[in-house]
């Protein structure tokens, strides 16, 4: 039995971990002085749900949490609590615990009994706070009956089920529509701001107790199948599975085309237009298959209202955060990765750029700071830019700490040279070090993470005006756009971002420097790297004046590569070679091309990496 | 226990037999995913010659290894009757270079003797047993140990998680 049952655990984390979502966002979105009692059930649902399932898997730390939480969270949504800031504040705390409580107890790692306990015993405390509160609410005299009724009931309730608490109060409400037609309307007046999916069961409920079990259960379904009609969870591992039998199909449907081609006659006619109408299926198959790896970036950027405002107040600074073009899809992939980086930015955006309140007045600005957060999808790039209206960079201190720390940088260097100075590794400008900045996350690691997903960071940034950090991703990590190449009897994929361009030398731009060759064009020396070497490739064209130079740049190293030839150009699908083999020095991966053959996708960056001793000592000497 | 409970309790294990050079040898077949013909591969930069290379195994890119190179058994040569097992281990798909492919023996676990210390070309550490069928004798290689072995370097055993 107890098999049976933790099959479904792992379901049960997601859903609750999104429940848990669900309340920070509505916690967040939620206005003090007027709560929106739509907001207030949907936060209590949440939390009911989350409450309902520990009790069925046995997470008794959870359910023990949340059920003080939803306590709470019913008085709010009934009216007879009234929610200010710091509740708020304490709620969001307390989501954030769940969150631990579910951490743990999804990687069966000991609770953290302290915070539980002290949790608890916040919620508790204002909850006991409660009566005098809802005394001073003596507008409303029905409210202030229900409250007490509400009260006594609760105490009850904690020591019984949960869920009789829950019937309580809504017997108690048709007790009260019962005493008399005023109250009765208010009761309706209330349901009917719900959903209107929910109307029909709390009506049943006020009807007669009998109904009320069932009326409820009617809505908990109405709720489920209202969410399944939109989605289906799907394991994402069949969506891989899904995305490389495409890639398959795609690869078939190519070999099939060339043979098609070797077919004359009325027949070969018939075949290819057959193939010509394959053909389009299958892209618009593997257009489908593609767009199911890609999520609205706001699953990343939804955290970050709640990032903004802790350290906002923290640093007791004003930020206005606006989320622009979260809908914009990007590569699931790229999701979970993109949010230690943002993170960084923003929190930095919030840290050095945007200045007190007081000091933006002196300089005629509003005194609150408004931090923009933007995807969009630019061909076949997306850019989330972080932008806010601050101080900018600051260009005196980064030149300062730019040549404490051994780097090369001059006075007279245009901005666009300083501002990556900020990437390099031990680079902080931060005087002191606070648990905002200096967390051991630099603005490297940030640029390391972004190349990782194979993108790049721009910094635009004036003084006094603010500065902007632009991040340029590809759509998906699964196919690259390259250009292949052949070395010797070799097919190679040079990625598109790297090339900067490809030229046939002549004899008199080679120069030699020790072993190596650098090319002289546009009075730039580039080293050429012996690429059929290092790809230890046999019969390549070893003369540069007889092959193609590509010239590559990876971060800021720029290198030419010599190739036999250019085949052409082409999104390829990338394949791991580590899945079934290892890493190979040199090599991203591999694809398979229209053949059936497989080539190796090369990996700029490594090379420059693997080079760049040689030719700069050579360089220096 | 008895003879008797013993024969009992035996278990029938089936063997891919094949062929390397002159020698005999076999493998457990529940690792065998397929068995193809030599199909020019992908050569991989900087790889022992005993790697072939890699090719496309209906979207897996797989390594192929020519076992006859990595042991000096036979000579290496590709035609038409070069066979390519295909092997299932350790949720990795790897491809081996046979001379041919002979049979499936089915060995009771009395009909495997222990393997000799030496005289063989495989190291014993990945070798099973031997096996006498039909006067031949069959070497029993253990190809989840030799597949998985540092010596034929085939996975990243401390680079798997190591900085990119």
């Amino acid at each position: 039995m107890s098999i049976d049952i933790e099959q479904f655990h792992g379901v049960f984390f997601e859903e609750s971990q999104e429940h848990l979502d669900t309340m920070e966002q509505l916690l967040m979105a939620l206005n003090v002085q007027s709560p929106d009692h739509e907001q207030l059930n949907s936060i209590f649902r949440a939390a009911h749900s989350i409450k309902g399932g520990s009790g069925i898997f046995g997470f008794s730390a959870l359910g023990e949490v949340t059920h003080v939480l939803e306590n709470l969270l019913d008085k709010a949504r009934t009216g007879t609590f009234h929610i200010d800031t710091s509740t708020v504040d304490l709620l969001l705390e307390t989501v954030d615990i769940l969150k631990q409580i579910l951490d743990a107890y999804r990687d069966q790692d000991p609770l953290p009994e302290t915070l539980i306990e002290t949790g608890k015993k916040k919620l508790e405390h204002v909850l006991a706070g409660q009566p005098a509160a809802a005394q001073q609410d003596s507008e409303k005299p029905d409210d202030d009956d229900f409250g007490f009724f509400d009260d006594e009931d609760y105490v009850s309730a904690n020591a019984d089920t949960d869920d009789f608490g829950f019937f309580d109060t809504e017997t108690e409400s048709a007790q009260a529509s019962n005493a008399g037609a005023e109250p009765n309307n208010n009761e309706f007046g209330f349901f009917n701001t719900q959903k209107t999916n929910q109307v029909e069961a709390p009506r049943g409920v006020s009807d007669s107790d009998s109904t009320a079990p069932k009326g409820t259960a009617n809505s908990v379904n109405n709720n489920a199948s209202h969410k399944s009609s939109s989605s289906i969870r799907v394991n994402t591992g069949k969506i891989d599975a899904l995305v490389n039998q495409v890639g398959e199909l795609v690869i078939t449907q190519s070999m099939l085309s060339l043979i098609g081609e070797q077919i004359e006659g009325a027949l070969g006619e018939k075949l290819q237009s057959a193939i010509a109408e394959l053909q389009r299926n299958t892209r618009e198959i593997q257009e489908s298959a593609m767009s199911m790896r890609m999520l609205p970036i706001n699953m990343t950027f939804n955290r970050f209202p709640r990032v903004v405002r802790d350290l906002a107040s923290r640093l007791a600074k004003k930020v206005e955060l606006k989320i622009e073009g979260g809908a914009t899809e990007i590569d699931k992939c790229m999701i979970e990765k993109l949010v230690d980086p943002l993170t960084h930015l923003v929190r930095n955006s919030i840290d050095h750029g945007i200045e007190l309140p007081d000091i933006r007045e002196q300089s005629g600005k509003a005194a609150s700071g408004t931090v923009i957060l933007r995807a969009e999808q630019k061909g076949g790039n997306i850019v989330i830019s972080i932008i806010d209206d601050g101080a900018g960079l600051d260009r005196q201190r980064i030149l300062e700490k730019a040549s404490e720390n051994g780097l090369v940088a001059s006075h007279d260097m245009p901005d666009e040279d300083v501002w990556p100075l900020i990437f390099e590794p031990g680079f902080s400008t931060a005087a002191q070090v606070t648990d905002v900045s200096g967390r051991g996350v630099g603005m490297d690691v940030v640029k390391r993470n972004i190349e990782a997903l194979g993108g790049r960071i721009d910094i635009e940034s004036r003084a006094g005006s603010g500065s902007a950090f632009y991040i340029h991703l590809p759509l998906t990590l699964a196919i690259v756009d390259g250009i292949t190449v052949a070395i010797g009897d070799q097919i190679f994929v040079v990625p598109l971002v790297n090339i900067i361009e490809s030229i046939q030398p002549a004899s008199a731009q080679l120069k030699r420097l020790g072993s190596d060759t650098l090319l002289h064009i546009r009075d730039q020396y580039w080293p050429l790297v012996a690429i059929h070497e290092l790809m230890d490739v046999d019969d390549a064209v070893t003369d540069p004046t007889e092959g193609i130079v590509v010239l590559l740049q990876s971060g800021k190293q720029q290198f030419g590569i010599l190739v036999d030839n250019l085949l052409g150009q082409q999104q390829v699908v990338i394949k791991s070679l580590e899945q079934h083999y290892r890493k190979v020095p040199g090599i991203s991966g591999a694809t398979i091309m229209g053949d059936g053959k497989v080539a190796m996708i090369l990996d700029a960056d490594a090379i420059a990496y693997q080079c760049r001793p040689a030719y700069q000592e050579e360089m220096l000497a | 226990m008895s003879a008797a409970e013993q024969t009992h309790f035996q278990t029938k294990n089936e063997f891919l037999s094949f062929v390397l050079g002159e020698e005999h040898y076999a493998l457990d077949i529940s690792a065998v995913k397929e068995i193809r013909g030599y199909e020019p591969v992908t050569k991989i930069a900087n790889a022992p010659d005993f790697i072939k290379g890699v090719l496309n195994l209906r979207g897996d890119i797989v390594p192929i290894i020519d076992l006859r190179i990595k042991f000096n058994v036979g000579a290496p040569v590709y035609n038409e009757f070069t066979i390519v097992i295909m092997l299932n281990v350790l949720d990795r798909i790897v491809g081996i270079v046979v001379d041919g492919v002979s049979d499936v023996i089915r060995l009771n676990d009395d009909e495997i003797r222990p393997p000799p210390e030496f005289g063989v070309a495989f190291d014993s550490r990945y070798l099973q047993g031997l096996a006498s069928v039909e006067e031949n004798m069959v070497i029993l290689v253990n190809i989840e140990h030799l597949i998985s072995s540092s010596e034929l370097g085939l996975f990243d055993t401390h680079n798997q998680t190591g900085d990119l």
